[in-house]
């Protein structure tokens, strides 16, 4: 004889995940970074491309008189971390969505994951290694408060 | 000029009712509307951002090479054809921070989903206003009306 179930009997507890929940994380930090990248990249936007000649003006002379100040060296470390990260998960996000073929879809997460981790490698590098005045180089593209121009 | 009495068409109705397959899915809250679209728009905008991103960080990356290889790859962003692209550049980061914003609303601001129609248009809006300032400059610099 089949037993039925006393009426009103909770279903199985779904078993919780344990330990730390990522995607939770992932949602918070796009929103979080977000905030934080609309200043940045405003900003960024603002000093290159609106203030003075605009693109015009950008040059390694340019660019060297920004990194020589520690103030655009952490503005431009911020904006290297955060907006790459917050592109790499949204990438990650719509690969989720639309690659149907595992093996398409670990390829496409093993590709953003690699280029992500090379360029963060690689912008860190030249953000702290970067000579705004390298030896040898001709003077008129070097910016004005090197010693060759002094 | 009716052919037939309001009478006789009610009649027929009734005797014969036609049920037709509507072509489309009739509209919901959220299909066509706008909810829609904002997020059609902040995934087609967050991809070109992301691509144009990788490129950025390379280009930029030539700093540390020599200043004659910067200044070369750089030069290519000063051409009218770039200067447009810059244009287009703006517009997608602009409509991606605004619209992120309106996200970021919904989810923590307690009426936000009650009013995430109207913050669309206030995105829009305040989109038209950053591109009338951003347009008219960039312009300017890069065909030398200064």
């Amino acid at each position: 004889m089949t037993t039925i179930e006393a009426p009103r009997t909770p279903a199985a507890k779904p078993q919780r995940r344990r330990g730390i929940n990522w995607e939770k994380w992932g949602w918070m930090y796009m929103r979080a970074s977000g905030v934080v990248l609309v200043v940045l990249i405003f900003g960024h936007l603002f000093v290159n491309l609106v203030a003075g000649e605009g693109v015009k003006a950008i040059d390694f002379a340019f660019v060297a008189g920004k990194l020589a100040d520690p103030f655009w060296v952490v503005w431009d470390t911020l904006l290297l971390w955060l907006a790459l990260i917050h592109g790499a998960n949204g990438m990650r996000t719509l690969v989720n969505d639309y690659a149907t073929n595992p093996t398409v879809r670990r390829i496409l997460l093993g590709a953003i994951l690699a280029s992500t981790v090379v360029l963060l490698t690689l912008g860190t590098l030249v953000i702290y290694t970067f000579d705004p005045c390298p030896a040898g180089q001709p003077a008129d593209l070097l910016p004005s408060f090197c010693p060759v121009n002094q | 000029m009716p052919e037939k009495s309001a009478g006789t068409l009610a009649t027929e109705t009734v005797a014969s009712p036609t049920i037709r397959m509507p072509k489309r899915p009739a509209g919901t809250l959220y299909r066509g509307r706008e909810g829609m679209w904002s997020w059609v728009l902040h995934r087609i905008t967050g991809v070109a951002i992301y691509f144009f991103l990788l490129v950025h960080i390379l280009d930029t990356s030539l700093v540390r090479l020599s200043p004659e290889a910067y200044n070369a790859v750089i030069g290519a962003y000063k051409t009218p054809i770039m200067g447009l692209g810059e244009i287009g550049l703006v517009a997608a980061i602009g409509l991606h921070a605004l619209n992120g914003l309106r996200i970021i609303l919904i989810d923590f601001w307690s009426v936000g989903t009650k009013h995430q129609r109207v913050m669309f248009w206030v995105v829009i809006g305040l989109w038209l206003v950053l591109l009338a300032g951003f347009i008219p400059r960039q312009l300017m610099h890069i065909f030398g009306g200064e």
